[in-house]
């Protein structure tokens, strides 16, 4: 690993000044994919500034029908978090199915959807749920934030502070996990909300998580996983690599709703 | 440059470390603590997971700076007089083979135990299966390290 200057700031306002005082600053959260980046050298930031001893970061607390989760919380902390179980089982599941137990000990929900890897879990659930999230300088409905193959609407230098799910009627993930790596071959979030049936495809879309119009619209009419059966999936827009071509990622993604809607009950 | 100071196995150890020094690189470099091994650059292998406040995490993917305060527990520490009931049950079940996968599958070992201990939750085999997707190990083909670790767990 090059190099790098270590600072970790006690409040947002120091924060930005570290990454405003730097020449090139990354955040840094649980560390479980900018460090190996930075190991193979494919990130070089001049600075790192770790966001965990902010206070209130880690903090998962409810409101009414609202869970609001520290964009620090680890996986593990969401995964065993009775506030999240309340308002979103199915996130609280989603998040025990990231990677491995040494990895969810470290990663973080907000680093997780700042990198926006297209094959990883929380994307799906946040943009399945209609989630908000929550940054230093304002709040990003999840169907805006996500914009592309490891890209979001953060601008440079910009720290997510927060994400916040309401409870859904119903909600349920499945995921087909690449054996080798643990993320998400095909991963489908489904959920029933108050403004509709919502469906998020993870690790199939060439651009990135994705809602799936058809799955919503056959859900909405019949919420139940025989109702997948009849949606048209195409090809077009999946990703082909090594582990599965687009075709076979259009099969699993019907078989993943069909599960998923089959766990949300 | 950092200063840190931990607690290692028990025992102050601090250290003016420079930014990008990893866990793994301050118990074996600055600490000659080398039995925590480093058995790839991709943070998937577990050979080098230890114990800190009590969880499992990859020593390769954290940095020393980071861990300021924190209590870090090495497979060095866990024989206390004599071996820890995890490592007495690698060597009756012979869960090892080469060796360098183990410090990471004992510490990884422990953890589990621990979780489902405190949540009151029985680790079956199927469950030592799964909490080991983050352990790789080249020799033994696993049985015998999930047979070590759910023999531990009964006299843990
Ligand atoms: C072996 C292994 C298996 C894995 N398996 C899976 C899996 O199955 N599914 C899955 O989804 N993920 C998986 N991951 C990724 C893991 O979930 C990461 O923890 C996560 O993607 C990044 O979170 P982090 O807190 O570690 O972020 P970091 O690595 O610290 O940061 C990641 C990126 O986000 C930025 N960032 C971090 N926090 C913030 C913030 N608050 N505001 C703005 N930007 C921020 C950083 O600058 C960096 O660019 C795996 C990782 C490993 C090593
Ligand atoms: S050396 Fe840490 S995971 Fe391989
Ligand atoms: S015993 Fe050789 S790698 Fe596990």
């Amino acid at each position: 690993m090059y190099a790098v200057n270590y600072h970790k700031p006690a409040s947002i306002e120091d924060a930005v000044a570290a990454i405003g005082g730097a020449d090139e600053a990354k955040i840094l959260a649980g560390g479980q994919t900018l460090l190996p980046t930075m190991k193979q050298h494919l990130a070089a930031p001049s600075d790192v500034v770790d966001i965990r001893g902010i206070g209130g970061m880690t903090d998962i607390a409810v409101r009414g029908d609202t869970v609001t989760i520290g964009a620090a919380a680890t996986h593990a902390a969401v995964a065993g978090s009775n506030e999240v179980g309340s308002i979103c089982p199915a996130l609280a599941a989603l998040a025990a199915g990231i990677g491995d137990p040494a990895v969810r000990h470290m990663g973080t929900i907000g680093g997780s959807i700042a990198n926006n890897d297209p094959a990883a879990d929380y994307p799906a659930g946040l943009l399945g749920l209609g989630a908000t999230i929550v940054t230093n300088q304002r709040e990003i409905a999840a169907d805006d934030f996500f914009t592309g193959m490891f890209s979001t609407a953060l601008e440079d230098g910009e720290i997510i502070t927060a994400v916040s799910v309401s409870k859904p009627d119903r909600a349920g993930y499945a995921k087909f996990r690449n054996p080798a790596s643990r993320y998400a071959m095909v991963g489908v979030f489904v959920a029933k909300t108050g403004n509709g049936v919502r469906v998020a495809v993870t690790g199939a879309g060439e651009d990135g998580v994705f809602r799936h119009a058809g799955l919503e619209a056959a859900l909405a009419g019949n919420w139940s996983p025989d109702a997948v059966d009849a949606v048209e999936m195409s090809a077009d827009g999946l990703m082909s690599d090594i582990h599965a071509s687009a075709d076979y990622r259009a099969h699993l993604i019907k078989v993943m709703a069909k599960r998923a809607v089959a766990a949300a009950g | 440059m950092t200063q840190v100071t931990m607690t290692v196995n028990g025992k102050a150890a601090s250290g003016d470390v420079p930014g990008e020094t990893l866990l793994s690189d301050f118990l074996r470099e600055h600490l000659r603590l080398t039995g925590t091994h480093v058995g790839c650059d991709t943070s998937q292998c577990g050979a080098c997971v230890v114990l800190v406040d009590g969880k499992a995490v990859k020593s390769c993917t954290a940095l020393a700076a980071s861990l300021d305060g924190a209590e870090v527990t090495t497979v060095e520490g866990l024989a206390n007089g004599e071996l820890h009931p995890m490592q007495v049950a690698f060597n009756d079940n012979h869960g090892l083979q080469c060796g360098f996968c183990t410090p990471g599958m004992i510490i990884s070992g422990i953890d589990m135990v621990n979780r489902y201990k405190a949540e009151g939750r029985e680790l079956t085999e199927e469950a030592i299966r799964h909490e080991l997707e983050g352990n790789i190990c080249r020799c033994t083909g696993y049985h015998n390290i999930v047979r070590s670790i759910k023999d531990a767990a009964a006299s843990m």
